[in-house]
């Protein structure tokens, strides 16, 4: 049980690290590989949590997809340079961290209120989490919005291609 | 079987939210931008799993698989716009897009 506390100590913080370090780099390839790693550590968090293919998912789709998409246009337009001199501190930064500030106060107090929530995983939560449980579900009870998030990738596949293409004719 | 408590996935979830909420509202550059909106996604999808694994209900799971559907579409349009955007102004900062502003 302790090995399992801190397993999840580690990956917390490597997350929060990662996450920061995403924020406030200037350079936005480094921010974009934190943002893998960050990627990384949340599959190890579902792990703990028996989550066994999202885990697997987040990898494929988020550090594996997603992030080469944006490595690739970061690459594509070439501007590491220019953000140095542009990037200063402002009003608009310490209001931005104090009401985020204010938000994780509020959060952690209203969680932290004791036995709101129950504290053991729930004994169906190794079943669940496996492929075949999920694809049974999701191929069943949720078919419908499946077809739809299916028309709605096709429409994001055809929108990005018209905004990308140089010229409409 | 004895685990972690639930409130440490949901503050350090929200911690994650925080975090991506900041570099939402002070990054210039419109690529970044895009990447702490992925960082709030991924803390809303760790509360889905936490909630799902601790009360043994599989939507929240499911619904995990929708919102990563949903930023796939929300990537590549965005990615798009990012390079409409470069072309029209040869920058990607968002306060110099102003087009639309009389």
């Amino acid at each position: 049980m302790s090995l399992l506390y801190f397993f999840f100590a580690i990956l917390a913080i490597l997350a929060i690290s990662s996450a920061v370090v995403t924020i406030t780099s200037r350079n936005p390839v480094r921010s974009a590989f934190a943002l893998v790693f960050h990627f990384f550590t949340l599959a190890g968090l579902y792990l703990t949590l028996n989550a066994q293919f999202v885990a697997v998912i987040q990898v494929l789709v988020y550090a594996g997809a997603i992030m080469v998409l944006v490595v690739f246009v970061i690459m594509l337009l070439n501007l590491s340079n220019e953000e140095r001199l542009s990037e200063r501190f402002d009003v608009r930064k310490a209001v931005a961290i104090f009401f985020g500030i204010a938000f994780v106060i509020q959060i952690v107090l209203s969680v932290l209120i004791p036995g709101t929530f129950q504290s053991n995983l729930h004994p169906d939560s190794l079943r669940i989490g496996t492929a075949q449980e999920i694809g049974k579900v999701l191929f069943s009870n949720y078919i419908v919005p499946v077809e739809i998030v299916g028309i709605l990738l096709i429409v994001a596949i055809i929108g990005a291609i018209v905004l990308a293409k140089r010229k409409l004719d | 079987m004895q685990t972690i408590p639930l409130e440490f996935y949901l503050i350090l979830s929200a911690v994650l939210f925080t975090i991506g909420t900041i570099g939402v509202l002070t990054r210039r550059n419109a690529i970044v931008v895009f990447m702490s909106i992925e960082l709030m996604l991924n803390s809303v999808n760790l509360t889905f799993v936490a909630f799902s694994a601790f009360m043994g209900d599989i939507a929240g799971q499911i619904f995990v698989f929708f919102i990563m559907a949903i930023a796939a579409g929300e990537a590549t349009i965005g990615l798009a716009i990012v390079l409409a955007l470069f072309r029209l102004k040869q920058s990607v900062y968002v306060d110099e897009a102003n087009q639309l502003k009389w």
